[in-house]
């Protein structure tokens, strides 16, 4: 048995090496021994058993199958099964590994294989030095070089980059948005400039619009969650590279727009497992789900919950994640359909409009007792039976007010039952990079392990924002909205 | 459960980076934070199951457990019994891997641990960043990186 391993540094980031390596039928594309490769059965290239047919360029023909792929170890096996080149019983093994000490990967290759009597010598040195040292430097040459994910806007850096924006000119309806053009500047020490990709619209870009929140002052753009691709980045920024996807769910608004300059500690790089559409339509309501079940309230086994709007974005996954934490979950909601897709996210229990008030029902739900924790975004027309339906120690948490203003509450009230509020903010959980590192790091984990599951978002262009907003005001929607660059949309 | 990841290019062979890690009773030799170290019941330091108990140069107390020591895939597992921390369930590993085009080679060091769901961010960056990092930096300039 003959062993090869050969490794090397790449300085580009694990995920373009990846990109490249992934591809079990693209090595005509960039290996130099390669002249042609076709996939048998028209399999797909990530489909395990899939068999590659090898044309070299010294013409021998060789037949390679996929033995597994890894997205989540960024490995890849295959072997021969026929050969005009005698190698046998050949197994080789690709893997990547992230240097987090400078943006670069650690990559090796790796085969053991049984050669004819005296030819091992000659055929270790072949598969060493022709394939695998051959295709590292191919491959560095590749991802060193022009980033391939953003050729034509790089061609364009200037003093600033052109591209078009949903902007206010005044606080008001929908209809208020409208298209402005934007220049987005060069990036300075701390920023990064995208090319945006998926836009995530949120009910707090209503409040923006309307100006019921004073984040934005008119004109403005509007929009806090995006993903995109860095085109450059400023003096200073280490975490990201040029053709990196990234994403971000923050203050300050300005997201609904093509192109946008902004500081660079916002943006997150994005795992590949998880594409642009998931990632725009799941970051801010997943972040926001990541803070509310495990900071502002952490969530424990055997707690009994209640959460409203568990049809809606936030809610279906505040249901799946308190469900999997062990809590027993009531959705308040306002309709059949809707309540079909709490209990389809994990809600027990489902309370719709009726005779009995809220509070009523949740006290038939939970044997006279109440519940321990509320997760309330209506505001106004919820807020007392919000404190009705409380469990003695209680705690409510007023994270939004889609129904109106609460106003003034008298607090000494709250010591009936010793009641808990918290009026939580999304900005003071995600004020900084680390912040928003271990959030992520915990919803990324949780798409992965299908703790979570983000649905497919509503898309429109993004020339059509007025009419997203006016879907979400008008509570058609369930789920999640993005907007897609007009460009881009198809 | 959280996990924190660092990885490293040493510009020193997987052999000569080992002669100093591998020795688990060496911390203070190497390792900016730590200032004193021994193991205790008077074991050898490459015994599997052996204590370390050190202290850092803030004054912090350890004890730490070998779990896994390997001279053939270069790496070292190890987890906490006692510290000021604040952690549970930590296990860590330590693992050098040969660059075959140069003299250098690709050091990894990761833990899965439990804490307080409030000091996860702080204990990544500390962990990450000040142990595993900076035991990374003192081995680059240690062999001229």
């Amino acid at each position: 048995m003959v062993t090869v391993h050969r490794s090397t540094v790449i300085q580009a980031p694990l995920a373009a090496v990846w990109a490249i390596l992934r591809d079990f039928n693209g090595h005509d594309r960039w290996h130099p021994a390669v002249a042609r490769s076709d996939l048998e059965a028209g399999r797909k290239t990530d489909q395990i058993g899939a068999v590659r047919n090898f044309r070299l360029e010294t013409g021998e023909a060789l037949r390679e199958q996929l033995l597994s792929l890894s997205d989540k170890d960024h490995s890849l096996r295959y072997a021969i099964v026929e050969s005009d080149v005698p190698l046998q019983n050949y197994i080789a093994e690709i893997k990547l590994k992230p240097v987090t000490d400078g943006n670069g990967t650690f990559c090796t290759w790796t085969s053991r294989f049984d050669a004819p009597k005296g030819r091992a010598d000659e055929l270790a040195a072949l598969v060493a030095d022709g394939v695998y040292v051959a295709g590292f430097e191919a491959i560095r040459k590749r991802v060193t070089s022009a980033p391939p994910s953003a050729p034509s806007v790089r061609s364009q850096v200037g003093p600033g980059m052109d591209g078009m924006a949903m902007g206010i000119k005044r606080y008001g309806g929908p209809d208020e948005l409208q298209p402005v053009e934007i220049k987005a500047p060069v990036p300075g020490p701390g920023e990064v400039r995208l090319a945006q990709t998926a836009i995530g619209v949120n009910y707090i870009d209503v409040y923006c619009r309307t100006g019921y929140f004073k984040l934005l002052s008119p004109p403005g753009v509007p929009g806090m969650e995006a993903v995109g691709t860095v085109i450059d980045i400023g003096p200073g920024v280490r975490h990201l590279s040029v053709g990196q996807r990234v994403g971000y769910a923050c203050p300050p608004v300005g997201a609904y727009a093509t192109v946008r300059t902004m500081s660079a500690a916002l943006v997150i790089p994005l795992p590949d497992r998880i594409d642009d559409a998931t990632a725009a339509a799941g970051l801010l309501k997943g972040m926001s789900a990541e803070f509310l079940l495990h900071r502002v309230h952490p969530v424990k086994k055997g707690e009994t919950v209640l959460i409203y709007a568990p049809a809606g974005g936030v809610g279906r996954l505040l249901c799946q994640w308190a469900a999997y934490l062990g809590a027993t979950v009531i959705g308040a909601t306002s309709s059949e359909e809707k309540a079909r897709l709490a209990r389809a996210s994990g809600a027990h229990h489902v309370i719709l409009p009726g005779s009995d008030s809220l509070e009523d029902q949740v006290r038939a739900i939970t044997k006279g007792r109440g519940v321990d924790v509320i997760y309330d975004a209506v505001g106004r027309d919820s807020f007392a039976h919000s404190v009705e339906a409380l469990a003695p120690c209680g705690h409510l948490i007023s994270f939004g007010q889609a129904s109106g203003d609460i106003g003034t509450w008298d607090i000494g009230s709250l010591a009936a039952k010793s009641i808990t509020l918290s009026r939580p903010n999304f900005a003071h959980y995600t004020d900084t990079p680390e912040k928003v590192q271990a959030i992520t790091q915990r919803l990324f984990q949780a798409i992965d392990q299908r703790i979570v599951a983000i649905e497919p978002a509503r898309r429109y262009k993004l020339s059509d924002a007025a009419q997203a907003h006016r879907a979400l005001e008008g509570r058609q929607t369930t789920g999640a909205s993005i907007l897609i660059p007009d460009d881009l949309y198809r | 459960m959280t996990h924190v990841y660092a990885s490293s290019i040493i510009p020193a062979s997987v052999d000569q980076v080992w002669k100093v890690v591998r020795d688990f009773n060496a911390l203070p030799g190497w390792h900016p934070a730590i200032a004193e170290s021994r193991i205790e019941e008077g074991r050898p330091a490459d015994q599997v199951g052996c204590v370390r108990a050190f202290r850092l140069k803030d004054g912090g107390f350890i004890r730490e457990q070998l779990l896994a020591l390997s001279d053939y895939d270069f790496s070292c597992s190890y987890a906490i019994l006692e510290s000021p921390m604040g952690v549970e369930n930590y296990v860590a590993v330590m693992k050098l891997s040969p660059v075959t085009d140069g003299n250098r080679c690709f050091a990894e060091w990761y833990a899965d641990f439990d804490c307080a769901p409030e000091r996860e961010a702080e204990l990544t960056a500390s962990i990450g960043g000040g142990v595993f990092q900076g035991g990374f930096d003192a081995l680059k300039s240690r062999f001229g990186g």
